[in-house]
């Protein structure tokens, strides 16, 4: 089926003032009605493809054609006015404005020309949600909504706005399976209105289920445009990374060591004091991993958070390697040989304007070996840095390079290999690979597991279901603080079963000895 | 004392004295929902009742003095939004610039323009009329207290329904409640944070300086060294108690104005006079308190359940 074609861009070659380049030559062809993955690792160029699609940098080389003629792109208000919507990886929206304020802002109707018509703003909102079948109440608040729904507001807003060309940054990444499919069937209609979606993912299979063709890019080079038909997952993949790579791991059986952190009746608080963990009770063996999946916001942070001994806010007991922590110091804690790698990389992993060699001894600047009474040792710093670098493969320039200069994958690498080296016996591993490509992925996934067969105890909370289902040896879901389900046949467990505990249709401990409201 | 506070005088006391904090809160607010801090307040109200003065003398009107004042005050508003906004200077290391340019400078402006270091009262000013309402006026105790208000009280009134229907009912105040919330957001749908930001602040300036035109010609009739003496600061702890909104900071205005009124009242007793100034000043602390008292007191309330 010829379709045709709505934007072209080529040649775009994009060279950053620090010298990287994130574009080269490349192409990309979008036509009417259909959804268009654009797919690659972290650092593939992807980000800034789009960036300059949305106006948000501008290409040195190569040109848009939008409806067969050329034309420049601005400024992200110049993209709207030219139909191309964005919805962006972090939401932008305003929690305290009702979905229809949300949707208008910046093209609000007007009465006698000083007034907002909110009459009008809720009409017209309306009239767009109903259009493209969105359930949504447009005079809630944003924040009193879910976040499946917040992503609806967010392509409303674009399509408010006219958009014909819709772009989405990973949407899935918050998304629980069922909201995951409500958005696939809300975006095929959307393809069958004759949009054009832009779909940015590292999931080959959603690529699979939703996708009409997909353009693969690597290293700020195009690798092609392929019908996704007729190309295979494992094809996509060779493409993206330049290797095969393998997602499902081989697995020793466990080989238990006897309880190293053990929760007793948790009763856990948030920062405004609000409950997040009722009564919980679990613990976690030296040579297992325990996955812990849920949707986000169920309690997964409070428990990370009192575990690593980062909040207080808690009742309960928590014991590592037989000995509370409640009383002890942070420091303390880590000494016991916990490690930690959080969930936000960038506010709580790492200190992204100190250089790679700071950031990677921030836990062990006290240690005898790197520092004497006065001074840090540089050199052993330097020569261990050194070594560190080439063991989690952390692509740099040097160890004196800012950090925050790295790729998502790479920073993930360093705050790794940090948390790593101190050897550990009980790893808490917080969302280890979201956002990070498939190669840094992979490896992170294989030190867990090198970790685990060592006789380490693994706690591993995750929103990535592939993640969870390979590498649990048990697995939990949380929900409302508690958990709704542990098997310990992981293998024999779907995602729809899964998404069922997630979302408390299913909830093996709602009648036993645990409190719920 | 009693009867002294319920006579009409004394409501009519506290609605002068909140008179030039009001000005000054809901031009706090309005800053404060656009994600500014304007703590040049307190400069901004002692450059205005100088040139109050200044200019409603030169123009010989009192209104050409006030638009003149009006505009001053933007223009103030408009230098630290270039500082922060432009030079990104941090806003409060600004806002103590203006604040101690304004203590010099308002001192070297008199000695230049009329001689004088502590007063201005070898300048003829004009200040703002008071509003007697001729029928009103006869009926007892609330015509004592609207009638023969100053047209600045008035004024700050209604700038309080004005800057309430700004923020909460025109696409510019939707647009500067969006721009304080998120940023990011907000320039995501195509509105210029920054050119948001300088509105907000040139609109905060005006505000305020109508509240320092009042200090030198309505509060009284000429212009004192350091006359603003801690309202603007006053102000910033008013609204940000009164949630930046300008009914909830207009509230906490006229709690402040009743403070600053019994203090007034208790200087014709034996009480000493700097116990008493420190009422004022001492009612900011307990708000404040208070304030955050509740705010955490309504998060462990919402933990509970």
């Amino acid at each position: 089926m010829a379709k045709e074609t709505v934007l072209e861009m080529q040649h775009i070659m994009k060279i950053y003032s620090n010298g990287v380049v994130a574009n080269e030559d490349v192409s990309l062809e979008l036509k009417k009605g259909e959804i268009h993955a654009l797919l690659g690792e972290n650092g593939a160029g992807k980000s800034t493809l789009m960036k300059v699609l949305f106006g948000i940098e501008s290409p040195d080389q190569g040109k848009i054609l939008l409806n067969g003629k050329e034309t420049t792109i601005r400024s992200p208000q110049d993209a709207i006015a030219k139909g191309i919507g964005m919805v962006h990886q972090h939401f932008m929206l305003l929690p305290s404005l009702t979905v229809a304020e949300n949707i208008i802002l910046g093209v609000e109707p007007r009465k006698s020309k000083l007034f907002i018509d909110m009459k009008q703003a809720i009409r017209s909102a309306k009239e767009i949600a109903d259009k493209y079948n969105f359930d949504i109440d447009v005079t809630a608040k944003v924040e009193e909504i879910p976040v499946g729904i917040k992503q609806k507001v967010e392509i409303l807003k674009a399509l408010y706005r006219g958009a014909d060309i819709l772009i989405l940054d990973e949407p899935t990444a918050v998304l629980t399976p069922q909201e995951t499919e409500e958005l696939f069937v809300q975006l095929e209609k959307l393809r069958d209105n004759g949009h054009t979606v832009i779909f940015i993912s590292h999931k080959l299979d959603e690529i699979k289920r939703i996708c009409d063709r997909a353009t693969i890019m690597r290293n700020g080079k195009s690798m092609g445009t392929y019908s996704v038909n007729e190309i295979s997952t494992n094809d996509m993949s060779k493409l993206m990374v330049g290797r095969e790579v393998v997602l499902s791991f081989e697995k020793q059986a466990p080989t238990l060591q006897g309880v190293m952190l053990e929760v007793k009746h948790l009763n856990a608080y948030n920062t405004q004091g609000v409950q997040k963990i009722r009564d919980l009770s679990f613990e976690v063996q030296g040579g297992e991993i325990l996955g812990i999946a849920g949707v986000e916001g169920n309690g997964q942070t409070e428990l990370v958070d009192a575990i690593t001994g980062l909040s207080r806010k808690y009742s309960g007991e928590i014991l590592l390697k037989g000995t509370d922590i409640r009383r002890e110091s942070i420091k303390a804690i880590r000494e016991q040989k916990l490690a930690h790698i959080p969930e936000d990389r960038m506010a709580s992993g790492c200190a992204a304007h100190l250089n790679i060699q700071e950031n990677m001894f921030a836990n062990q600047y006290t240690d005898a070996r790197y520092s004497g009474k006065f001074m840090l040792r540089s050199r052993a710093i330097q020569s261990r840095c050194d070594e560190l670098i080439r063991e989690y493969l952390v692509k740099c320039k040097s160890q004196k390079q800012e950090v925050g200069m790295l790729s998502g994958g790479n920073i993930q690498k360093v705050i790794v290999a940090r948390e790593f080296s101190t050897g550990p016996d009980v790893i808490i591993a917080n969302q280890p690979t979201r956002g990070i490509d498939v190669g840094a992925t992979e490896f992170i996934r294989r030190k867990l597991l090198e970790f685990r067969d060592a006789g380490c105890a693994v706690i591993l909370v995750s929103a990535d279901l592939n993640e969870i289902f390979s590498l649990s040896d048990r697995l939990a879901v949380m929900y409302k603080g508690n958990f709704s389900g542990i098997f310990t046949d992981v293998a024999h467990v779907t995602e729809e079963e899964l998404g069922q505990y997630m979302l408390g249709l299913k909830n093996d401990f709602a009648n036993g000895g645990v409190s719920h409201e | 004392m009693l009867k002294n506070i319920l006579s009409p005088d004394f409501v009519n006391a506290i609605l002068r004295a909140s008179t030039p904090i009001l000005f000054a809160t809901l031009a706090s607010g309005i800053a404060a929902k656009a994600g500014i801090t304007n703590m040049a307040l307190e400069g901004m109200l002692l450059f205005a009742s100088l040139f109050g003065v200044i200019f409603s003398s030169l123009t010989h009107s009192f209104l050409g003095g006030l638009l003149i004042t009006m505009a001053i005050g933007g223009l103030i508003g408009f230098v630290l939004a270039f500082f922060v906004l432009q030079l990104k200077t941090d806003e409060i290391l600004a806002a103590i610039a203006i604040n101690l340019i304004a203590t010099g400078g308002t001192v070297l402006l008199l000695l230049a323009v009329s001689g004088d270091r502590g007063a201005s009262t070898s300048i003829s000013s004009v200040s703002a009329p008071v509003i007697a309402l001729p029928f009103i006026e006869g009926i007892p105790f609330i015509g004592a207290v609207l009638s023969g208000q100053n047209l600045m009280t008035w004024l700050a009134l209604i700038a309080v329904v004005v800057c309430n229907v700004f923020l909460y009912k025109t696409p510019m105040g939707l647009k500067i409640r969006a721009v304080g919330e998120n940023k990011n957001a907000a320039e995501s749908v195509g509105i210029s944070s920054k050119r948001i930001q300088y509105i907000a602040l040139v609109l905060s300036g005006v505000l305020c300086s109508m509240g320092g035109y009042f200090l030198s010609g309505g509060y009284m009739n000429m212009f004192t060294k350091d006359m603003s003496a801690g309202k603007g600061f006053i102000a910033l702890a008013a609204s940000s108690m009164g949630a930046d909104t300008p009914i909830g900071g207009f509230l906490v205005t006229m709690l402040f104005g009743i403070a600053q009124a019994l203090g007034n009242l208790m200087q014709l007793t034996t009480i000493p006079t700097e116990l008493i100034q420190m009422i004022p000043y001492l009612t900011t602390l307990i708000g404040l308190a208070v304030y955050s008292y509740t705010v955490m007191k309504r998060r462990n309330r919402l933990g509970a359940h």
